[in-house]
């Protein structure tokens, strides 16, 4: 009986010292809750690449580059936390496309945040086909995949770029002309292209526009090429810089877009506390009226339960969104289920005749296997709706999943330890009173 | 017990509850949400007070929006939905929704989606909630699989199935009636709401089977001869107040959330309360008198 209370006790001091850390992190901003876009105020940009100027193989590499580009770009202009990543989509609409989605924490300006974006240059090389003719350059090309095909160099080589004054003898003298420095990877592969291919034309295009489309005298092998496309000093300057911060490999379009505004954001976050607050003291109102004694120690483990859960947040952590607060919410009046079980199965046990610590162990027992299969079946749910989700859901799907498996740990271990510690015998008429449920009935 | 004698009652009235459902469904249909049709939804939040609807739609004509709607939300608010939206349109949105300064408008929260991205949410949505089903049923069939008499493992499976397929069916109507009369959009959430309602009443009727599974093996164990519908019946009874004290305490939490928690999740609150009475319902008046009544169409085929 003494160990089942120093380990009831210590329980209870492992859970106000979560607690504290819960409070204290908040408090100092040491480690804050992860707001979602929705809570915190900003956009999200969904943009699709177009990847028909792309070999196949290089599809996972240029996605790659694209998301490094822009997250440079961003970062550039002072975004703090942007989030940039890679997604496959569009298999369950009949098509399959390479997306990049852009989170922008604190920009709540759709149209700024497009066109801060917009501004990287995208940068492409295509191969002339052997018997097309060169189209006009500085224009765009209609039907440019027709005669122009996939090459093997892209703008993901591209390293830095520099203005430079024509000196060569076939162009213009003094004209403005872009070079561009690969990589030791692109200027073997551009060695090899212009080797293989002298005598073609090479397009390069600039925002989806040939801005030179130049014949291949000789191979190249020090993995540098000149841009001459018509520039005054100022245009071929800016860009180089632009360049220089790195270059598309492939043109994106957009295909969708979110912004909430940071009042709306707080404002949801301040109502999901407060909802919070009152469905915890509810919840803890209505099992101590309808369990008395048992109820008190569930409302314990659902303290618990909420504190281990806000440390979880903090500490794995999980992006929480205004749909990941619902969850929650919804979680804490799950969480006591396991413990309805219990002591619903504890009280028939009592009325079987049984002794309180016999009637607890076995009601323990034969509670456990309904409460394993019911909390499966939450699980398979929550995975499901994990891989549904647009980052909204997986949100909401990401709390459910760990508020199930949190609240079963907390309502049976945790429960269980108080219960036994307490050591009351259910014998007199008092405590099996306490023991007793419902409202009127003793 | 009562729910199982007076069974057919209860069929009558989950059948009406399911017509009155589906009718309303064919009736009022439901309103597709931005994330599954494409397009633009955008809150506008006036400061000082929101102009009249026919100004602004005169602004928005003006600005070249066409084929929008327009919806009053809150005090102060307008909801605006549109198809895709031109650079122009997007940069000068707040500036037109003022139209021209008059009345000053900030966007609180502004939607874009794209044709491919509606149509695949759409389509996973169907996925979705299919696998959820599937995965129960081979679940709930494994988790039985020692309870072969007198009704085969997947038969439970089974009627958890049809309970699931009413717990669909009825806030589906619900938001359908919702739609017509409040406007009210099916989206991601709301389909989000229904798989959850979907684990929770699961949840439910295990409960309530694996009593019966226990009761089961005890009489085997005991050597008692027991008729199927008193050990159902029994089953039901020991698991009935744990089946509504479960409910109530995620309905109290389901009431502060829609009452008090954010705009943005409150039609999911509701879908999710109507949802959970539904599938607390069918847990206890639908899915053990289902399994005594094929139970007895079972014997007399025998």
């Amino acid at each position: 009986m003494l160990k089942r209370r120093v380990i009831a006790l210590i329980v209870l001091a492992i859970g106000a010292g979560i607690g504290w850390f819960v409070y204290n992190s908040q408090i100092t901003a040491s480690r804050p809750f992860k707001l979602g876009l929705d809570l915190s105020g900003g956009t999200q940009l969904i943009y699709r690449a177009k990847l028909d100027a792309i070999q196949g193989n290089t599809v996972a590499d240029s996605m790659a580059s694209l998301r490094d580009t822009i997250e440079r770009r961003v970062n550039l202009f002072g975004v703090s936390e942007p989030i940039v990543q890679t997604e496959h989509g569009g298999t369950l609409a009949g098509t399959s496309e390479e997306r990049l989605i852009v989170e922008l924490p604190g920009v709540t300006d759709t149209q700024k945040a497009i066109e801060l974006i917009g501004q990287t240059p995208v940068l492409e090389f295509r191969m002339l086909k052997a018997e097309a003719t060169p189209p006009a350059t500085g224009a765009p090309v209609p039907n440019v995949n027709e005669i122009f095909e996939p090459a093997a160099i892209t703008g993901q080589h591209l390293t830095s770029a520099q203005i430079q004054f024509n000196q060569s003898p076939g162009g213009i003298p003094n004209e403005p002309v872009v070079a561009l420095n690969f990589n030791s990877e692109g200027g073997k592969i551009f060695g090899d292209l212009t080797k293989a291919n002298v005598g073609r034309y090479f397009g390069i295009f600039l925002d989806g526009v040939p801005i030179s489309i130049p014949v291949i005298r000789e191979a190249i092998p020090d993995g540098t090429a000149i841009i001459s496309g018509n520039f005054t000093a100022v245009g071929a300057r800016e860009l180089a810089r632009n360049l220089s911060y790195g270059a598309l490999p492939v043109p994106i379009e957009l295909i969708g877009a979110e912004t909430v505004s940071g009042t709306l954001g707080g404002e949801a976050v301040d109502r999901g506390i407060s909802a919070g607050l009152w469905g915890v003291g509810l919840v803890a109102l209505f099992m101590i009226i309808w369990y008395r004694l048992p109820g008190v120690i569930s409302v314990v483990a659902l303290l618990l339960y909420v504190v281990a859960v806000l440390a979880l947040f903090k500490l794995i952590p999980v992006t929480l969104t205004a749909a990941g607060i619902a969850a929650f919410i919804l979680s804490i009046g799950m969480a006591v289920d396991a413990n309805i079980l219990i002591f619903e199965r504890t009280k028939e046990e009592l009325g079987n005749g049984k002794g309180a610590a016999e009637a607890i162990h076995d009601g323990f027992a034969r509670a456990w296997p309904s409460i394993r299969d019911s909390n499966i079946s939450s699980m398979i749910t929550a995975v499901i709706l994990f891989w549904f989700g647009t980052s909204l859901i997986k949100g909401f799907a990401l709390v459910l999943g760990l508020g199930v498996l949190v609240s079963m740990l907390t309502a049976i271990s945790v429960s269980r330890t108080f219960l036994m510690a307490l050591g009351i015998d259910a014998k007199g008429g008092f405590s099996r009173w306490l023991f007793s449920s419902g409202i009127f009935k003793t | 017990m009562f729910i199982v004698t007076h069974r057919k009652l209860f069929f009558a009235i989950t059948g009406a509850l399911i017509a009155l459902s589906l009718g309303v469904l064919v009736i009022f249909g439901l309103r597709l949400g931005t994330d599954f049709t494409g397009g633009t939804l955008a809150q506008i939040n006036y400061q000082n007070g929101r102009p009249d609807g026919e100004a602004l739609s005169l602004a928005l004509d003006q600005a070249g929006f066409e084929g929008y709607s327009l919806r009053g939300a809150g005090t102060n608010d307008y909801i605006l939905r549109a198809g895709s939206l031109t650079d122009e349109m997007r940069g000068n949105l707040a500036t037109t929704a003022s139209i021209n300064g008059a009345f000053p408008a900030t966007i609180a929260e502004l939607t874009e989606v794209g044709p491919t991205i509606g149509l695949e949410l759409r389509n996973k949505a169907f996925v979705a909630v299919g696998l959820v089903m599937f995965f129960i049923l081979i679940f709930i069939a494994f988790a039985f699989r020692k309870v072969s008499k007198p009704v085969s493992s997947w038969i439970y499976g089974l009627i958890a199935l049809v309970t699931l397929i009413h717990d669909v069916i009825i806030p589906v109507g619900f938001y359908s009636v919702l739609g017509h009369y409040f406007g009210a959009q099916v989206d991601t959430l709301f389909v989000t709401a229904i798989l959850t309602v979907l684990g929770f009443s699961i949840h439910d009727t295990i409960v309530v089977f694996d009593r019966v599974r226990e009761n089961l093996r005890v009489n085997q164990e005991r050597g008692r001869r027991e008729d199927f519908a008193e050990t159902a019946g029994r089953s039901l009874g020991q698991t009935f107040v744990r089946s509504i004290n479960t409910s109530l305490t995620v309905l109290i939490t389901l009431l502060a959330l829609f009452f008090l928690g954010p705009d943005s999740t409150k039609d999911f609150a509701l879908t999710l309360l109507v949802g959970i009475i539904a599938g607390t319902y069918s847990s206890i008046f639908l899915a053990t008198p289902l399994l005594v009544t094929t139970e007895r169409w079972f014997a007399k085929r025998r």
